[in-house]
C-alpha cells in the first residue's frame, strides 16, 4: 500500500463535496419510484404509480401548463430583446453605452428577493394589479442578462467583414441580419433561449412575489404541497423537473455543438 | 475617357483626428488604380468612403457621374474583396457566389450559369458544393473575387486582398488578379502597403501619406521621378545625398553632392529644382553598381568604396558601402561571387539615372 498523499485527500474531499451536493437529488429521484405510501425510506418496492397520480392531478397539470407557457414566452421575449441589445452593444457606439450595459447585467448582481420586492412595490405604487403579463415581465427582466451575456460573447467573435460583405453585395441591413448575422450567432441565441426557459421554469422567489392569486407554477405548486406533507407525488414531480431542467439544456448544447461543428471555426467563436 | 469614380475635396475626421484631408481624385473607367502608403496614411479610409462603409465628413464622391454621398452601401453596386476573404462560413461556395445575384433579380438557371462562369474565371469550377473552411487561403480569396465580380459591379474595391496570403501564393494571385481585371475591364481600386504589388499591377499609383496625396502617376513615372523624399524612400531603396548646384548647361544641371562631384543630371530629371541651389540628389540603390576596386573608366561617376555589410538575397545582393564619410546602399544582381565584407570596391553610377529634389519643399519657388 502506498502512503496516502495530499492529492489522495483532495480527491476524497472532492468526492465528498459532490456527494453532499448530488446525493439529496439522487434520493428524491430514487424515492419517486418507491411503492410506499410515504415519501420516505424504507423502499418497499418499485412503482410508477406516483407518476400516474401526477398525470391525473388537475392542480399539477395546470401548474405545468402555466410554467411551460411562462417559460416559452419568457424565452421568446428575452431572446428577442437580448439579441437586439447585444447587437446595439457590440456593433454600435452611443452615449451612455457602458451604463446601459451595466444596467442590463444588473439583475444578476442584485439578490433576487430584493428585485422581487422592488418590482412588487413599484407595481403597487403604480396601482397596477398583479397579473400574468406582469409575472412574465418579471421573468424577462432577470433572464435577460443571461441571454445578453451569451449572445454578446458570440457576436464579438463574428467579424464585421461578413456583414459588410453582405451589404456590399446588395443586402439591406435587415436582410444582412437575417441571412448572415443571425445564422452565425444562432448557437448562442439557442443557448440564451434555453437558459431563459430553464431559469423561468425553475424560478420560485420572484414568482412567489409576482404571481396573481390562483395562478401556480410548478415550483410554487411544490412549495404549496410541501406545507401540508411530504407526499410521494412531490418526489415524482421533482424527478420530472430535474429531467426537464437538466435534460433540456444538455440536449440544446449537443444540438449546438453539431451546428457549430458544421459551420467550422470560421465563424470565429469556439466550437 | 470617362471617370468611373470622382472624389472632390473629401475629408474624414474621427473625433479630432483627420484621417483623410481634402483629397480629390479621378479614377478612369476601366483603369486599375492603387492607393499606396504606410499604415495610417488614409488609404483604407478612402476606400471605405468610396464603398459607403463610412461617411465622408466633407466633400463629394461620385460613381458613374452620380453623387453617392447619401447612398447606402447596398445600393452602390460595388464589389468588395476583403483582406480576410469574409466568405460566409455557413454557406457553400455556390451560395456565397450567388448571394449578390438574388438582390439583382437574377435567379434560377441564369444565376447558376453566372456562378459557374465566375468560378471558371477564377479557375475553381469544381468547388461549388464545398464550404469555405474546406478551401485554402488562396482558394478562398479567389472565391471572394468571384463573389465580388459576378454581380458586375461598377467598381471593384480591393482592400489589401493579398496580404493574408504567403509570399509565393501572393505573387501568383497578383498575376491572376491582373489577368481577370484586364479581361473584364472593370474599374478597380486597390489598397496596399506593398510597393511591389502597386508597381506590378497598377495603371496609376496614388501614393498617400498622413491623409494626403503625395504623388499620382503611372508606376514607372512615380518610380523614376519621385516628387518627394517620402515617395523616393517608400518605393524602393534610395540614397538621398544633400548637395549644391555648381553649374547649368542648357536645361541640364551639374551637381556636387558629397561624396560625388560634377554629376550632370539631364533636364528631364532636374525639372523639379526650378533653379534652387541647395538640392538633394536621389540615387536608386539598384542604379549604384559595385565593381572590383580600381576599375577605372567605366564611364559615369565613380568613387572608391569599402563594403561594410553584405545582405545576400539569392538572385540579388544588397551592399552597404562606405564612400568617403557617407554610407550608401547598392542592390546588384549577383554575377558569380558577391563581394565580401571589408573588400575595397568601386561604386559607379550613370548620372542619367539620378534625379533631383529641392533641399526643402517650397524652396524651389523662392
Amino acid at each position: 500500500m502506498r502512503k496516502p498523499t495530499g492529492f489522495t485527500w483532495i480527491t476524497l474531499w472532492t468526492i465528498f463535496v459532490y456527494l453532499f451536493m448530488f446525493l439529496p437529488i439522487g434520493v428524491v429521484v430514487l424515492l419517486s419510484f418507491n411503492a410506499s405510501q410515504f415519501g420516505s425510506f424504507p423502499m418497499t418496492g418499485f412503482s410508477l404509480q406516483w407518476f400516474g397520480e401526477l398525470a391525473t392531478n388537475d392542480a399539477i397539470i395546470r401548474a405545468f401548463q402555466t410554467s411551460a407557457l411562462l417559460g416559452i414566452l419568457t424565452a421568446i421575449i428575452s431572446t428577442t430583446i437580448g439579441v437586439l441589445a447585444s447587437l446595439a452593444m457590440v456593433r454600435y457606439d452611443f452615449p451612455g453605452k457602458t451604463t446601459i450595459s451595466t444596467l442590463l447585467i444588473a439583475p444578476i448582481l442584485v439578490p433576487e428577493v430584493v428585485l422581487a420586492v422592488a418590482l412588487l412595490l413599484f407595481l403597487q405604487l403604480m396601482n397596477v394589479p398583479k397579473s400574468f403579463p406582469l409575472l412574465l415581465m418579471g421573468h424577462v427582466i432577470f433572464t435577460l442578462p443571461f441571454v445578453v451575456l451569451v449572445v454578446q460573447a458570440r457576436l464579438i467573435g463574428v467579424r464585421r467583414d461578413y456583414e459588410e460583405a453582405a451589404m456590399s453585395l446588395g443586402a439591406s441591413p435587415i436582410q444582412t441580419f437575417f441571412r448572415v448575422t443571425l445564422p452565425l450567432i444562432m448557437p448562442a441565441v439557442m443557448a440564451g433561449a434555453l437558459f431563459a426557459f430553464t431559469i423561468s421554469f425553475d424560478d420560485i422567489t420572484g414568482t412567489l412575489f409576482w404571481k396573481p392569486g390562483g395562478v401556480e407554477t410548478v415550483p410554487t405548486q411544490i412549495f404549496a404541497m410541501l406545507r401540508n406533507s411530504i407526499s410521494p407525488e412531490i418526489n415524482a414531480l421533482g424527478t420530472v423537473m430535474i429531467v426537464l431542467t437538466v435534460g433540456l439544456p444538455l440536449l440544446g448544447l449537443a444540438v449546438m455543438r453539431q451546428v457549430s461543428a458544421r459551420q467550422g471555426a470560421q465563424a470565429g467563436a469556439p466550437a | 475617357m470617362e471617370n468611373a469614380v470622382e472624389l472632390r475635396d473629401i475629408v474624414k475626421r474621427f473625433g479630432s483626428f483627420t484621417a483623410v484631408h481634402r483629397m480629390s481624385l479621378d479614377i478612369e473607367q476601366g483603369s486599375f488604380l492603387t492607393l499606396l502608403g504606410p499604415s495610417g496614411c488614409g488609404k483604407t479610409t478612402t476606400l471605405r468612403m468610396i464603398a459607403g462603409l463610412i461617411d465622408t465628413t466633407e466633400g463629394d464622391i461620385s460613381i458613374k457621374g452620380k453623387r453617392v454621398n447619401n447612398l447606402p452601401i447596398h445600393k452602390r453596386n460595388l464589389g468588395i474583396v476583403f483582406q480576410n476573404y469574409a466568405l460566409f462560413p455557413h454557406k457553400t461556395i455556390n451560395e456565397n457566389v450567388a448571394f449578390g445575384l438574388k438582390y439583382r433579380g437574377v435567379v434560377g438557371e441564369e444565376a447558376e450559369r453566372r456562378v459557374r462562369d465566375a468560378l471558371e474565371l477564377v479557375q475553381l469550377p469544381q468547388m461549388g458544393d464545398r464550404y469555405p473552411r474546406q478551401l485554402s487561403g488562396g482558394q478562398q480569396q479567389r472565391i471572394a473575387l468571384a463573389r465580388a465580380i459576378v454581380i458586375e459591379p461598377d467598381v471593384l474595391l480591393l482592400d489589401e486582398p493579398l496580404s493574408a496570403l504567403d509570399a509565393n501564393l501572393r505573387e501568383d494571385m497578383r498575376v491572376e488578379l491582373k489577368r481577370i481585371q484586364d479581361k473584364l475591364g472593370i474599374t478597380t481600386v486597390f489598397v496596399t502597403h506593398d510597393q511591389g504589388e502597386a508597381l506590378a499591377m497598377s495603371d496609376k499609383i496614388v501614393v498617400m501619406r498622413g491623409g494626403k496625396i503625395e504623388q499620382v502617376g503611372e508606376p514607372q513615372a512615380v518610380y523614376d521621378a519621385p516628387e518627394s523624399e517620402f515617395v523616393a524612400e517608400f518605393l524602393g531603396s534610395t540614397n538621398i545625398l544633400g548637395g549644391r548646384v555648381s553649374g547649368r548647361q542648357g536645361e541640364g544641371v551639374t551637381v556636387d553632392a558629397t561624396p560625388f562631384e560634377g554629376v550632370e543630371v539631364p533636364a528631364d530629371r532636374a525639372g523639379q529644382t526650378n533653379g534652387a541651389t541647395d538640392i538633394k540628389l536621389l540615387l536608386r540603390a539598384e542604379k549604384l553598381l559595385v565593381e572590383p576596386g580600381g576599375s577605372a573608366d567605366g564611364g559615369g561617376i565613380a568613387a572608391p568604396a569599402v563594403v561594410e555589410t553584405v545582405d545576400y538575397q539569392g538572385q540579388s545582393v544588397r551592399y552597404f558601402l562606405r564612400v568617403g564619410d557617407r554610407r550608401l546602399q547598392a542592390i546588384n544582381m549577383v554575377n558569380g561571387k558577391p563581394f565580401a565584407e571589408g573588400e575595397t570596391v568601386t561604386a559607379r553610377f550613370d548620372p542619367r539615372h539620378c534625379s533631383l529634389l529641392p533641399a526643402q519643399p517650397g524652396e524651389a519657388q523662392a
